[in-house]
């Protein structure tokens, strides 16, 4: 197997975009990184769009050739895949886009990520992401997405005496963090009260503890770690790629307080990686809900279960603090276009391992992690990178 | 919503609580399955179709008041997992009480109830929904 680098990122703002078509996200993205790695269109050799749901967000599917089209790299003919994992779809691409270059099957790779939400109401919005758990046997039942969310919040609160103001603290964080990322959607701290005080969405998860919808795409170039020095003085190394499913049901599951396809995912990505937990500088994890994360921070290994909410109660995932979490404002702050969201938690990484995170820099970080999950964890993908 | 023949193909395991139970490790599923995730192979041809009594215990339990199309479902209502006697957990909702009367380990029961219809003079579904199990007068969530 070759080693794989980053040699460029690109990011659009994330938000509600109202006058930002699907396509006009998806060339902004890859064109940033594409200047970003100083590359010219013809040496691209592959491209792999991460997507959710672009058939029922806004009535298109083949969105890799419409990506590969519109960006102007179709004229070549190069192979574009479309890869889908509900909220892993991105975390995926960028997987299949790391395989391809460490088998030395293409050189330079694109891999992007993009989906266009908000052209849909909320309760439509709901009903589309709600999709990524069993339709027959959970969501035509009446469980809506946030819900099973909120069943394992229920159940974590019981089990481990996880507190709601706990919960509460990942989206103070998040904001706080978010608040120093210009192209996070929500740019603004907020306190407890903000969270403890929003309506309730499935107790006892309420609007501030769900990520928002969001328009979006992001996109990283790939190539092989020895020539990566000729594009970018700052590369920087994918150095395990892990990946994992579980029952798509989550009654399935034996303890809907882990998510043992987390657990997997790190394990094949450090054992790739020759590293343990503790060599993790800075983390991009999937918050889609505030229980997410807690759960998250567990399952990676960075705090015993049943710890992270104490963890992120004492700071210990903040910025300065033991392993930082989430910097970007995670999916909560700067925001969840779906199919983007595993590509923009590589994008950050890449950022903070290069240094050039301003304000919200992780002072050395060296190694870094993304873990970005589909439905409630029936895919998980999780990355590690190092600084070169 | 799913389509009518969607829904028909579903209807025993919808309307009885028919589960799967595997003759070769002895756990019960819920819906059915073809083949057991734990035995692979050894279980073909030692399954059989099950009907679950439908009572158990709530798992986990939420109020959900958002993200659920008002056609289909009064808000706000609540979802539960329950994990039957037999072992296996389902999702569904709970009615005929409030959040506050239930805790985790309250004793339910399944009853067959419209689930939601498809449209103003739509074909109207039916499935299991949960209902406390109520024992000398006692209110659920009581200890
Ligand atoms: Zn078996």
């Amino acid at each position: 197997m070759r080693r794989v680098a980053v040699i460029g990122v690109g990011i659009t703002e994330f938000g509600e975009l109202w006058d930002s078509s699907f396509r006009k996200l998806g060339i902004g993205a890859g064109l940033s990184a594409v200047g970003d790695a100083k590359i010219t269109a013809d040496k691209i050799e592959a491209l792999f769009v991460g997507n959710m749901s672009a058939g029922r967000f806004i009535r298109q599917e083949h969105v890799g050739a419409l990506i590969a089209d519109y960006s102007g790299i179709a004229r070549d003919n190069i192979p574009a895949t479309r890869v889908e994992a509900a909220g892993a779809s991105g975390g995926l691409a960028l997987r299949q886009g790391f395989m391809a270059v460490a088998s030395s099957l293409h050189d330079i790779v694109v891999v992007g990520g993009a989906e266009k939400m908000t052209d849909v109401s909320d309760v439509e919005s709901s009903l589309i992401q709600s999709s990524a758990a069993d339709q027959e046997w959970e969501t035509e039942l009446g469980a809506t997405f946030a819900s099973l969310h909120a069943l394992m919040a229920t159940r974590h609160m019981h089990d481990h005496g996880t507190t709601r103001e706990q919960l509460a603290d990942v989206a103070v964080k998040n904001h706080r963090h978010g608040a120093l990322n210009p192209k996070a959607q929500f740019r603004r701290e907020i306190n407890r009260d903000v969270v403890l005080r929003s309506p309730m969405v499935a107790s006892p998860l309420r609007v501030f503890d769900c990520a928002p919808s969001s328009d979006g795409a992001a996109a990283v170039i790939l190539c092989p770690f020895d020539i990566a020095k000729k594009f970018t003085d700052s590369p920087v190394e994918i150095i395990g790629s892990g990946q994992a499913s579980d029952s798509l049901g989550l009654h399935h599951r034996k303890d809907i307080c882990t998510m043992a396809a987390t657990r997997a995912a790190t394990q094949r990505a450090l054992k790739m990686a020759g590293l343990s937990q503790k060599d993790v500088d800075v983390a991009e994890v999937h918050d889609n809900y505030t229980i997410s994360e807690i759960i998250a921070i567990e399952d990676l290994g960075f705090f015993p279960k049943g710890e992270g909410g104490k963890a992120t109660e004492d700071g210990l995932t903040s910025l300065d603090g033991d392993v930082a979490v989430n910097t970007s404002g995670g999916l909560k702050a700067r925001g969840d276009p779906i199919g983007a969201t595993g590509v923009a938690q590589a994008v950050e990484i890449v950022s903070q391992l290069r240094g050039t995170a301003d304000k919200r820099q992780v002072k050395d970080a060296d190694v870094g992690l993304t873990q970005n999950v589909g439905g409630t964890g029936a895919t998980v993908v999780v990355h590690l990178f190092r600084r070169v | 919503m799913a389509t009518a023949p969607r829904y028909w193909r579903e209807n025993p395991s919808r309307y009885n609580m028919v589960g799967f139970k595997c003759n070769n490790c002895g756990k019960y599923y819920f819906p059915p399955r073809i083949i057991c995730p734990l035995c692979h192979r050894k279980s073909v041809g030692k399954t059989e179709p099950v009907k679950l009594k439908g009572t158990g215990a709530i798992f986990s339990f939420t109020e959900v008041h958002e993200g659920m199309d008002e056609h289909y479902v009064q808000k706000p209502y609540i979802v539960a997992m329950v994990e039957l006697e037999e072992g296996a957990k389902v999702t569904g909702q709970v009615i005929d009480c409030d959040a506050c009367d239930l805790s985790i380990g309250t004793k339910v029961r399944a009853t067959l109830r419209k689930l939601s219809e498809e449209g103003s003079a739509g074909v109207i579904h039916y499935g299991y929904k949960f209902v406390p199990v109520r024992e000398n007068g006692e209110r659920p969530g009581d200890e």
